[in-house]
């Protein structure tokens, strides 16, 4: 999904500081302080987690960090919620299944 | 191990947690706020559009405004608010834990006020744990705070208020709302509010819901069902559509688990689900307050006065006021707040089928059904008047606690008298100047100025409009009707935006004197 | 106190329905059959189907669920929702790192017992 640039009543959105960070492997680029959720929907990304029981996608939500269904692995530790977690510089982010980050087919 | 000491302690810094930290620090009481966001204001600051009411309840003054001048009284007022602190407990003896970092802190208050505020309900649907179904909350959080698109062709399950700001804010966002889809025979959210995103071309589909949401890894389309009246579906009724994102905006419940777990009274008629409390938020056990949206589920600007009620009961409490002091001023805001609650929306009419105003109109059913006012209903309302000069045609037809248009004419063109949930009347032989005031005061967009025969065969609407691309002068496009049909040629004639219509923007369009009294927004060519 | 055999009797056997394989609880990805079957087994409250199924147990502690698990207890056993009681509320209110949740000491006192957590 697209970055809103400009809106109506709210203006221009603030430009933020571009970092660079990891998602499975692959280098991806989103604004400093920004939910990891919000950087991951700009980048295309939608899925964030399999589930443990039927294996099934799961992606954002509520996006304010009631319904756990946005959780990845973040620097190794599973379930942190990606919609209030700040992105920062160098961030290793990985889809969880179930508990565990997602091996990934090389 | 410590507990640390404090003498007001608020959860939450929504609008009823703020308010309630001002009223009782302006009383000297310490009052310190905690709330798990990294941001203060609650919801407040998802809330873009104008708000309704009068002028003591910000009227007219978009939701986040209204946040940032919460924060400057909270400052101003001394109060503490102490952010990415999320409160995991509370008990009986009105001690709190709570999450800092990576610690659990214990504190204890003299007074706790829980201003938590409301989860949004949840509908299971075929297809509902896909990535693309997300809450309505989920979508204003992403697009007014966080500057993204939460999709980009996108269909609305709820009509009630929040469902309907939402859709219009999508698409102020950019996005496409293909429908809005409700299981409920009508409307649930103001006339006014459905009118703007109708007008648009949204089409609305009551007694529908949502049969399957259909995608592998995300949401690629969306099938919605008429139900009959036990809610089941009829076949053959089937309607698809491609889409991105499913929106859900079916209500709000209380979010009262830290109410219950200290053991406080619950209202046992709802199962446990409200607190029982007093006016002020007082619950069983002394000290602890509750107020907003966990003590039952209203709007912002109830909340705000709900906290500075309970402000101003816990100074008491905390003996920093007498009890006549408190009277008197929860006397006030109880009036502010009694104001606030009439009209067709009011708690008490909740699940009613209203079939007039109180004015005796029979209420517009094609509103109710198709988000519209149909052109034959729209004339029996008092905001419609015929006249060859310029004049406001108010298309304001239910009962509903807002009167900014009768404040913002100052040549006495629209009248609404001391009852805020009167309808507006056009008022016959007044002296319109074409200011505009009125069409951006209106919350609801519903005011319309319209001079007939500006050139022979033609006459000029001039419409709120808050899209972008802003339309220019010489622009030539189409008529929209009320339900966004395109009826006929437009051309933009003015354009006009100030800091008074606060990005409300005034476009006057010139359309074949046979729409005037049809056409009500522009689409570009 | 609801009679339980009387309840059995009035609401009947479980008989499946084309959506049994709805999940109601995301979290802990529990079905509105494995809820629908428990309750024709003698459950009547939302304690003992979390205690039974785990639904409102997970991660998001019934944050999501628990209106919808009212609604279908109270469908299912043909009284009012308001007529459901909800769970009771636990600390923690959010999830919560183990670590964290023990660390209530503070740091000092976390390496007197030697860092155990």
């Amino acid at each position: 999904m697209d970055r809103i640039k400009n809106h109506p009543i709210l203006g221009e959105s603030p430009e933020g500081k571009l970092v660079n960070f990891t998602y499975d492997g692959k280098t991806l680029q989103g604004y400093e302080g920004e939910p990891i959720a919000a950087a991951l929907r700009v980048n295309g990304v939608m899925v964030h987690r399999y589930t443990a029981k039927r294996h099934e996608p799961r992606g954002v939500f509520c996006a304010i960090g009631r319904c756990t269904d946005c959780v990845m692995v973040v620097d190794g530790q599973p379930n942190v919620r990606t919609c209030i977690t700040p992105l920062r510089e160098g961030m290793k982010i990985q889809t969880q299944d179930g508990v565990k980050p997602l091996e990934i087919e090389k | 191990m410590s507990v640390e000491k404090k003498e007001l302690i608020v959860v939450g810094a929504g609008p009823a947690g703020l308010s309630a930290a001002i009223e009782a620090a302006k009383a000297g009481v310490k009052a310190t706020v905690f709330d798990e966001n990294a941001a203060p204001g609650g919801q407040l600051f998802k809330q873009i559009h104008k708000f309704f009411g009068s002028k003591e309840h910000k009227a007219k003054v978009r939701g986040f405004r209204i946040g940032q001048e919460l924060l400057q009284e909270a400052r101003d007022a001394g109060v503490e608010v102490i952010l990415n602190a999320t409160v995991l407990g509370l008990y009986p003896e009105k001690e709190v834990l709570v999450q800092q970092g990576d610690e659990v802190k214990h504190y204890k208050g003299d007074a706790v006020l829980v201003a938590t505020g409301a989860a949004e309900n949840m509908v299971n649907f075929r297809g509902w744990t896909l990535p693309g179904v997300i809450g309505a909350g989920a979508a204003q959080t992403m697009m007014n705070l966080h500057h993204i698109k939460p999709g980009n062709r996108i269909l609305m399950l709820g009509t009630g208020n929040v469902g309907l700001v939402v859709s219009f804010q999508l698409m102020q966002a950019g996005c496409e709302v293909v429908a809005l889809a409700d299981a409920a025979p009508r409307i649930g959210g103001y006339g006014v509010h459905a009118a703007k995103v109708a007008r648009t071309g949204v089409p609305f589909y009551l007694s529908h819901t949502i049969k399957e949401v259909e995608g592998t890894d995300c949401v690629t389309g969306v099938t919605i069902q008429q139900v009959d009246s036990h809610f089941n579906f009829i076949p053959g009724t089937e309607k698809h559509f491609d889409v991105d994102t499913v929106c859900v905006a079916v209500g709000l419940s209380p979010m009262a688990q830290l109410l219950k777990m200290d053991g406080i009274e619950m209202d046992t008629s709802t199962g446990g689900f409200v607190p029982k409390c007093d006016e002020t938020g007082a619950t069983s056990i002394p000290g602890i307050y509750a107020a907003g949206d966990v003590a039952g589920i209203e709007e912002a600007s109830s909340a705000m006065i709900e906290g500075r009620m309970s402000g101003a009961a816990i100074a008491e409490y905390l003996g920093y006021t007498d009890a006549s002091t408190k009277d008197a001023r929860e006397k006030e805001l109880d009036e502010s707040l009694e104001s606030l609650r009439q009209g067709m929306f009011a708690p008490k009419n909740r699940g009613k089928k209203i079939e007039k105003t109180d004015e005796g109109i029979d209420v517009s059913e094609n509103l109710l059904t198709h988000g519209f006012v149909a052109d034959d209903e729209i004339t029996r309302f008092p905001g419609f008047r015929k006249q060859v000069k310029v004049h406001p045609v108010i298309e304001c037809t239910q009962n509903i606690p807002c009167n900014p248009c009768q404040d913002a004419c100052k040549k006495g063109c629209i009248s609404i008298g001391d009852n805020i949930t009167s309808l507006p009347i056009s008022v016959e032989g007044s002296e319109c100047i074409n200011c505009g005031m009125c069409v951006a005061s209106c919350s609801g967009q519903a005011i319309f100025l319209v001079a007939e025969d500006t050139e022979p065969g033609y006459g000029e609407i001039t419409i709120p409009y808050e899209f972008l691309p802003l339309p220019q002068k010489g622009d030539k496009g189409y008529g929209l009707s009320r339900s966004g049909e395109k009826i006929c040629d437009a051309e933009i004639t003015n354009v006009r935006s100030s800091k008074a219509f606060d990005g409300t923007n005034l476009v006057t369009m010139k359309v074949p004197m046979e729409y005037i009294d049809r056409a009500r927004f522009y689409k570009a060519q | 106190m609801l009679d339980i055999e009387e309840k059995l009797k009035e609401i009947g056997p479980y008989v499946p329905e084309d959506d049994d394989d709805l999940l109601v609880c995301r979290c802990e990805e529990v079905t509105k059959g494995e809820i629908r079957k428990a309750l024709h087994e003698g459950i009547t409250t939302i304690e003992e189907l979390r205690r039974l199924l785990r639904c409102g147990m997970g991660l998001c502690q019934g944050q999501t669920c628990g209106t919808l698990t009212r609604r279908l207890v109270a469908k299912e056993l043909g009284v009012r929702p308001n007529d459901v009681t909800m769970a009771t509320a636990r600390t923690p209110m959010r999830p919560v790192d183990m670590g964290i949740g023990g660390n209530d000491r503070g740091k000092e006192a976390d390496a007197e017992i030697g860092g155990l957590r």
